[in-house]
């Protein structure tokens, strides 16, 4: 089983209040603020490789290939991805600002076109644009079933297909996709028993999170292969289909008064906020 | 004419706030491009839902009935909306960002070669182009978007655009005839609802909001988070930690992947305030922070804060607001 995790870089999403408008308004520079994989999709490689690895041993019943679009400097946090168990990184290289999801997802298409995977596990959102689009879009694209915001991901040993249970409102969702399909992750996908190929014993649990980089695990990455394109070389249309007129600074919220009783709340919340 | 339609949302056989909601944004929409709007509803039986969805203003309602519509499948929904957008030459096409909206529509904007704007807060129009604002960077930055393409696709943030009012006159009923399913459907199952159980609310609709933190330790104390928003006739919320503890339901969370909230009142309890959680609150008028670190970031966006022991002060408050009433 071939399976494809596009990966976005995106800012430290724990320090996005520090992400800054340039003075006119028309660009955003995270300056200070380091890269890190878009935590959706770095959910979405641990899920992959928690459907393929048997991490106890060196089994493995497929390849996970890490692909993400973006400037050369992605190259670090494809590498991370690598280092975490993912086999094969392909950078397309792109600036940010000439993206959208449709162009992402125009890319990305060509990439399946070229690989043939079985599926394409991505995150429901970038955190830095959180449009939570392009898994659609590329299924759509693509002709492919779609499973979104996946807390749970079931498998037969065979791999052929999966069940995947949705979070969704009110509560969730299960839905069975034959692959080749899309399935995007929501945060749930991390946690023990969330991923179930029905080869790893039961009892073995998975840790509650994504696995960290083994430093074995970070030299091996520097000798996985990685292949390079640009936009130009897969082909790919590059029209936008959403355009960014500017920026602006939402209104900040300040902090307000601590009290010292919880009489004195009810009494503010009463009087002077008059929300009793 | 019609030339802007809204995609309804439809939950447990009940028409959504959501969906007056985005009525409202589409009557906004209508006024400045000249022009009015549709309703269009999928699902098995509409029959109990027509009421409501023809006291919207619209021009007409559009229903699509077909075994299995409940479903909400995008696979199956996209070439039946299509369908109606191609055929009606609509320019804009609008749905809630609920979960089915997030869903559909990015698939439908592929199927109709259209942009699409997410989470769309407000809009206006200048020189021939709406504008859409739109959050980004868990609501740290907002962008002002125009799509380009034919027709334009949104979803909207339901809490910022107030419930269209319902009218006397009634919009004329359409039912259309319904295409099979596309090939793709032989790919994709529905197995089963899960539905989560709440009394309270929904969170979006609630104008008052409890949410509970990984200081609840578990799922039996979040009994008193459910007690103090009963009180109020409110909603429970929770932070992404005490939904992966399992102390409740996924369906609870608040925050950038989780429920935006805007209620009168939102009362954090035992919650640090993390900005993911944060993106999901902040537009609440009045924010309460109950949490025993004074050093919590929840308190820098909180009105009211009390640095006290939850189990200690959440049953006083409840106490408190007893007397109120
Ligand atoms: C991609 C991504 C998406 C995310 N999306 C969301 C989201 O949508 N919503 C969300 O909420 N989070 C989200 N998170 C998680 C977020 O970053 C935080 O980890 C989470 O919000 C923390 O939850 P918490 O405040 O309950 O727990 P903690 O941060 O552990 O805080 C617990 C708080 O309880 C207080 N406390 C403990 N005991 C008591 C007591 N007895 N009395 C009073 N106070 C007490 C502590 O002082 C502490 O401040 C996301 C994270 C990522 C990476
Ligand atoms: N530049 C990119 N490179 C690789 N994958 C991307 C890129 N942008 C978006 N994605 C994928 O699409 C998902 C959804 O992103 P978005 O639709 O932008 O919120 C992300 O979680 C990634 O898996």
């Amino acid at each position: 089983m071939k399976i494809i995790v596009p990966m976005k870089r995106v800012p430290d999403p724990d320090n996005v209040d520090k992400v800054k408008i340039s003075s006119d308004g028309k660009r955003v520079s995270s300056e200070g603020l380091d890269w890190k994989p878009n935590p959706f999709d770095e959910y979405a490689v641990e899920a992959a490789l928690r459907l393929v690895k048997d991490s106890g041993t060196d089994k493995t019943t497929g390849e996970v290939i890490v692909a993400s679009i973006g400037p050369e400097e992605a190259t670090h946090q494809v590498r991370w991805c690598l280092a975490m168990g993912a086999d094969r990184g392909i950078l397309v290289l792109g600036d940010d600002h000439e993206l959208d999801a449709s162009v992402v997802a125009r890319a990305l298409k060509k990439l399946v076109e070229k690989e043939s995977p079985d599926l394409v596990l991505m995150g429901k959102q970038a955190v830095d644009g959180d449009s939570n689009q392009t898994a659609q879009i590329l299924a759509g694209m693509l002709g492919w079933p779609q499973a979104t915001f996946a807390g749970r991901i079931e498998t037969p040993a065979d791999l052929s297909r999966a069940t995947v249970t949705r979070e969704v409102d009110g509560g969730c969702a299960t839905v069975t996709v034959k692959f080749p399909a899309v399935i995007s992750v929501d945060v749930r996908i991390v946690t023990p028993q969330a991923v179930n190929n029905n080869m790893i014993p039961p009892d073995k649990l998975n840790r509650d999170g994504p696995r960290y980089a083994s430093l074995t695990g970070i030299m091996k990455a520097k000798k996985k292969p990685m292949d390079r394109y640009t936009l130009e070389d897969l082909g790919v249309d590059t029209t936008q289909r959403v355009k960014t007129i500017s920026f602006s600074q939402p209104p900040a919220r300040s902090g307000g008064v601590i009290l010292d009783t919880v009489g004195e709340l009810v009494q503010r919340l009463k009087e002077e906020a008059r929300v009793l | 004419m019609d030339n802007i339609l809204v995609i309804a949302q439809i939950f447990d056989g009940q028409v959504k706030k959501s969906t007056n909601s985005a009525v409202t944004f589409a009557s906004r929409v209508g006024s400045f491009i000249g022009g009015s709007y549709s309703i269009m509803a999928l699902g098995d039986d509409l029959s109990g839902q027509t009421p409501h969805l023809s006291r919207l203003g619209a021009q007409r309602v559009i229903l699509a009935e077909a075994p299995g519509l409940d479903q909400a499948l995008a696979e199956r929904w996209v070439p039946i909306i299509e369908q109606v957008v191609r055929k009606g030459s609509y320019k804009v096409v609008v749905s809630p960002s609920s979960s089915t909206g997030k869903d559909v529509l990015p698939r439908l904007a592929q199927h109709l070669e259209a942009g699409m704007a997410s989470d769309v807060m407000d809009v206006s129009y200048e020189g021939d182009k709406l504008n859409y604002v739109r959050p980004m960077y868990a609501g740290n930055l907002n962008s002002t978007v125009q799509i380009p393409t034919e027709v334009e696709v949104v979803t909207v943030r339901q809490t910022e655009f107030d419930p269209f009012e319902a009218v006397a006159q009634e919009s004329p009923v359409e039912m259309i005839e319904v295409p099979p399913p596309p090939e793709v459907l032989e790919r994709i199952e529905f197995n089963d609802f899960e539905k989560s159980i709440s009394e309270r609310p929904d969170l979006p609709d609630a104008q008052v909001v409890v949410s509970g933190g990984r200081g609840l330790k578990s799922g039996e104390n979040f009994k008193i988070i459910e007690e103090l928003a009963e009180l109020f006739g409110g909603a429970v919320g929770a932070t992404r930690a005490a939904v992966d503890a399992g102390f409740i339901h996924n369906d609870f969370q608040v925050g950038q992947t989780g429920k935006i909230v805007a209620p009168e009142l939102y009362i954090a309890v035992g919650l640090s305030g993390a900005l993911q959680h944060v993106a999901g609150m902040k537009s609440s008028k009045v924010i309460v922070a109950i949490n025993k670190d004074e050093e919590a970031p929840i308190f820098q966006v909180a009105d009211y804060g009390i640095v006290a022991d939850l189990f200690k002060a959440v049953p006083e408050l409840i106490e408190e607001v007893k007397k109120l009433m």
